[in-house]
C-alpha cells in the first residue's frame, strides 16, 4: 500500500487506522460521504515524502515524529485560559485595526472552532458568520464545501486528511451584492498543553456582486508544543464580487503549519491575497491555489516571507488561468535570516481556451546571511498561443556597494540595514491597501531586522 | 584640516595608491587630476571608508582624529562627505527618509537633538532652492531612475544638507549638461567656507572655470606627482599627462 512517494512515520499507521473517522455520526450522510472518500485517499497516499516532485524542499520527517493528539484539545479551556485569549485578541485588534472603526467583525476561533462567546459580529444581518458545521444546510455550504480545495492529487494528502477528519470549522457567506466595507478580522488561536494536530476548516463564500476584506492572524498560545495545524480554506468569489484576502503568519517554535487555501472565481471578480511570513513557526507550507474559472477576471498574490532561526517557509502557488481575458499577477519576495530556508514553487497553467490572458509572477529573495537557503522555481505550463506571460526569479544579497553608500552618509549598520530590508519588502508592502495594517507589518519588519 | 602620509593602500593584493602625501587645510580647494585608473577615485574610497580597500602604510589624521581607525559611518559624523562618481540607485528607499535619518544620526553623533519634522522640512527647502535641486526628485526613492546629471544634482544636494567639513567629490562634472554644471558649481560655490574644504577630483579643466581651486595635484600610479596653482590646470589640458612620466 505504501508507495514510496510517502513518509513512513507511525503517525501515519496510527492516523490511518483511526476510528476517529466514525466519531463525526452526527454529520449529515453526504459530509460523511465526503469525509469516507477523503479518508481513503489519506490512506492511499498518506504523507508526501521529498520524492513527491511538489514537497522535494520540504521534508516533513522531523515534524511528523511527534505524537500529535487529534481531538479534545478545544474542549479543554479553562476561564483564566479564556480570558488570557480575550485580552490577546484585544491587544492584537488594536495593533492592527484601522483607525475610525469602532466596532469591528471579530471572529474567533479556537483552534479552529468558531466561538460565539469570543467573536464579535456587529453586522450580523449583513453578512452570515458561523460555524461550518451549523451551516452545512446552507445552499452555499452544500454546492462548494470539499467541491474547491483538492484532495484527489498525493501531493494534497493534508487536505484529504484535514477533510476526513476535521471536527468543525468557520462558515462565511457574504450575500448578493452587500459590500462589506469594514475589514473582517480573524484571530486564528491556537492552543494545546500537549503535543496535537489542528485541523482548521474554512468556507467563504463571496456572492454576486458583493465584496469582502479578511484579515487572519495568529494567536500561538501553544507555549512550545509541537502542534501541527493542516488548515483548509475554500473561497468562492461569484461574479462581479471580490475578495481581499491577508494572511498574517506568527507564532512560536513548535508550531508548524501546514495550510491550502483555494479559491474559485467566476467572471469579473477579484480575489487578491497577501500573505506575510514572519519568523517563529518552526514551518509554514503555503499552498495557494486560484481557479479563474470563467472569463474576464483578475486575482493578485502578494507574498513576503521574513525567515529566521532554523524556519522553513514554502510558498506554492498555483493559478489556473481555464478561460479567456484572465489576468493574474504574483509578486512574493522573501527576506531570508540566519540558518533559514525558503521555498517558492510558482505554478501557472493556461489552458488552451484561455486566450489573452496575462500572467506575471516575480520572486525575489534576499540572503540576509551565508547560512540561508532558498529554492525559487517558477513552472509555466501554457497551453493558449495569445498570452502574455512573464516570470522572473532573483537571489541575491544585501548590496554592499548600496550598504557603503547609506554609511558614507552617516548612517549606522542598524539603519542602513533596516532601510535596505524596508526597501526590498517596499514593492509587496505598499500593495496592503489598509494603512494601520501595512504600518503594523512595517514595524514588525523592522522589529525582525534589529 | 587633512593630512595623509605616506598612504599605500590597494584592494585584494593589488596596490593603487603607492606612498601619497597630501595636506589640506581649511578654506581651500584643492583639485586632483590625472590618467584614468591612477587611482583618484581609489583615493576617495579609502577616505571615506569603502570596506575593501586595506591600507597597508601611512597615515590620515582629520583635525587630529586617525579617520583609518573609524567606520565610514563615523567618517560621516566627523565631517567626511564623498560625492560618488557613480551614485547608487536604491529602489524603495525614499531620498526624504534617508537624509533625514542620516541627519538625525550624525546630530545624535555630535550630541544634538534631532531636527523636527518641521526643522528638516525647512532646512530642505532652504538647501533645495540653494543648490536648484528639483523638489519632486527629493521626495523619489534614492537616485531610481534618476538620469546621470539627476544623480550628480542630488550627491549635491545631500551635501548641501549635511554640510560637511571635508567634501571630496569625484567627477562630480562628468555627465552634467553646461547649465548642470554651472548651477552644481554655484551650489559649490555657495557652499565654500572658513570652516571646509574641497577635495575635487575632475579630468576637465572647464569644471575649474567655475570652482577655482586653490591649488592643482596631479595624480599618477598611485603617486600624487606634480602639485601646482590653477595654472596647472591649464598647462595639462594642453599638454596632456604624458610630459610628467620620466
Ligand atoms: N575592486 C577592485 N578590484 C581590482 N582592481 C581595482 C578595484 N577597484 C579599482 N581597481 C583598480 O585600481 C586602479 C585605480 O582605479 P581608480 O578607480 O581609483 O582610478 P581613477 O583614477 O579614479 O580612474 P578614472 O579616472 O577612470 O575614474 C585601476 O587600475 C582599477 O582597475
Ligand atoms: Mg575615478
Amino acid at each position: 500500500m505504501a508507495s514510496k512517494k510517502q513518509l513512513e512515520t507511525p503517525l501515519f499507521e496510527r492516523f490511518a487506522s483511526s476510528e476517529d473517522v466514525a466519531l463525526y455520526q452526527t454529520d449529515k450522510q453526504y459530509i460523511k460521504d465526503i469525509r469516507k472518500a477523503a479518508f481513503d485517499l489519506f490512506r492511499h497516499h498518506g504523507f508526501p515524502s521529498t520524492k513527491n516532485e511538489e514537497w522535494r524542499f520540504t521534508n516533513m520527517t522531523s515534524f511528523l515524529k511527534d505524537d500529535y493528539l487529534l481531538s479534545g484539545l478545544a474542549t479543554m479551556l479553562s476561564t483564566r485560559e479564556i480570558d488570557d485569549i480575550y485580552h490577546a485578541v484585544a491587544h492584537q485588534l488594536e495593533a492592527i485595526k484601522e483607525d475610525g472603526i469602532e466596532n469591528p467583525y471579530r471572529i474567533i476561533l479556537i483552534n479552529g472552532h468558531f466561538s460565539p462567546e469570543l467573536s464579535v459580529l456587529p453586522g450580523a444581518q449583513d453578512i452570515t458568520i458561523g460555524s461550518l458545521n451549523d451551516n452545512m444546510d446552507a445552499p452555499a455550504a452544500m454546492e462548494y464545501f470539499a467541491a474547491i480545495a483538492d484532495t484527489a492529487d498525493a501531493a494534497n494528502s493534508y487536505v484529504a486528511l484535514n477533510t476526513a477528519l476535521y471536527a468543525n470549522g468557520l462558515f462565511i457567506e457574504v450575500p448578493k451584492g452587500k459590500v462589506i466595507e469594514q475589514p473582517v478580522y480573524i484571530f486564528n488561536v491556537y492552543t494545546a498543553d500537549r503535543s496535537a494536530m489542528i485541523l482548521p476548516r474554512n468556507l467563504v463564500v463571496v456572492n454576486e456582486n458583493a465584496e469582502l476584506t479578511l484579515v487572519e492572524s495568529i494567536i500561538d498560545h501553544t507555549s512550545g508544543q509541537a502542534v501541527l495545524v493542516n488548515k483548509v480554506t475554500e473561497i468562492a468569489v461569484a461574479k462581479n464580487a471580490h475578495c481581499h484576502h491577508y494572511d498574517i503568519q506568527t507564532g512560536q517554535n513548535g508550531l508548524r503549519i501546514i495550510q491550502r487555501t483555494e479559491a474559485t472565481q467566476q467572471t469579473n471578480s477579484t480575489y487578491n491575497n497577501y500573505t506575510f511570513t514572519f519568523p517563529g513557526t518552526d514551518i509554514v507550507r503555503n499552498n495557494l491555489t486560484i481557479h479563474l474559472n470563467e472569463a474576464n477576471l483578475e486575482s493578485h498574490l502578494y507574498g513576503l516571507y521574513l525567515t529566521a532561526g532554523t524556519q522553513l517557509v514554502d510558498n506554492h502557488t498555483e493559478v489556473h488561468h481555464k478561460f479567456p481575458n484572465g489576468e493574474s499577477n504574483q509578486l512574493y519576495k522573501g527576506v531570508l535570516l540566519d540558518k533559514s530556508r525558503g521555498v517558492f514553487n510558482g505554478k501557472i497553467k493556461v489552458y488552451q481556451d484561455a486566450q489573452k490572458t496575462n500572467a506575471f509572477q516575480q520572486s525575489n529573495n534576499m540572503l540576509y546571511s551565508n547560512d540561508a537557503t532558498v529554492n525559487a522555481k517558477p513552472q509555466l505550463e501554457i497551453y493558449a498561443d495569445d498570452v502574455k506571460c512573464s516570470h522572473g526569479t532573483t537571489i541575491g544579497q544585501l548590496s554592499e556597494e548600496a550598504m557603503f553608500y547609506l554609511r558614507s552618509r552617516g548612517l549606522g549598520m542598524a539603519s542602513a540595514k533596516k532601510l535596505m530590508v524596508n526597501a526590498f519588502a517596499f514593492d509587496v508592502t505598499q500593495k496592503v491597501k489598509l494603512d494601520k495594517l501595512r504600518s503594523f507589518l512595517e514595524q514588525k519588519i523592522q522589529q525582525t531586522i534589529q | 584640516m587633512l593630512s595623509i602620509k605616506n598612504l599605500h593602500a590597494g584592494v585584494e593584493e593589488k596596490e593603487i595608491l603607492k606612498g601619497l602625501n597630501l595636506e589640506v587645510k581649511a578654506g581651500e580647494v584643492h583639485a586632483i587630476m590625472g590618467p584614468n585608473g591612477a587611482g583618484k577615485s581609489s583615493l576617495a574610497s579609502v577616505l571615506s571608508g569603502r570596506p575593501n580597500y586595506e591600507v597597508t602604510a601611512g597615515e590620515v589624521i582629520l583635525d587630529g582624529k586617525d579617520l583609518l581607525e573609524l567606520s565610514p559611518e563615523d567618517r560621516a559624523r566627523e565631517g567626511v562627505f564623498l560625492a560618488f562618481q557613480y551614485p547608487v540607485e536604491i529602489p524603495g528607499v525614499s531620498n526624504v527618509n534617508f537624509l533625514k535619518t542620516a541627519m538625525n544620526e550624525i546630530r545624535e553623533y555630535r550630541g544634538q537633538e534631532p531636527l523636527t519634522a518641521k526643522e528638516f522640512m525647512r532646512l530642505s527647502r532652504e538647501k533645495q532652492e540653494l543648490v536648484e535641486f528639483d523638489a519632486k526628485l527629493v521626495n523619489r526613492s534614492l537616485n531610481e531612475g534618476f538620469s546621470g546629471g539627476e544623480k550628480k544634482r542630488n550627491e549635491i544636494f545631500q551635501l548641501a544638507m549635511l554640510e560637511p567639513k571635508l567634501i571630496i567629490l569625484d567627477e562630480t562634472d562628468s555627465g552634467l549638461d553646461i547649465d548642470a554644471l554651472r548651477i552644481v558649481s554655484r551650489g559649490v560655490n555657495n557652499l565654500r567656507n572658513e570652516g571646509n574644504a574641497f577635495i575635487i577630483i575632475t579630468h576637465y579643466q572647464r569644471l575649474l572655470d567655475y570652482i577655482v581651486p586653490d591649488y592643482v595635484h596631479v595624480l599618477a600610479d598611485g603617486k600624487i606627482v606634480k602639485s601646482g596653482d590653477k595654472t596647472l590646470a591649464l598647462e595639462l589640458e594642453e599638454k596632456g599627462y604624458d610630459w610628467l612620466k620620466s
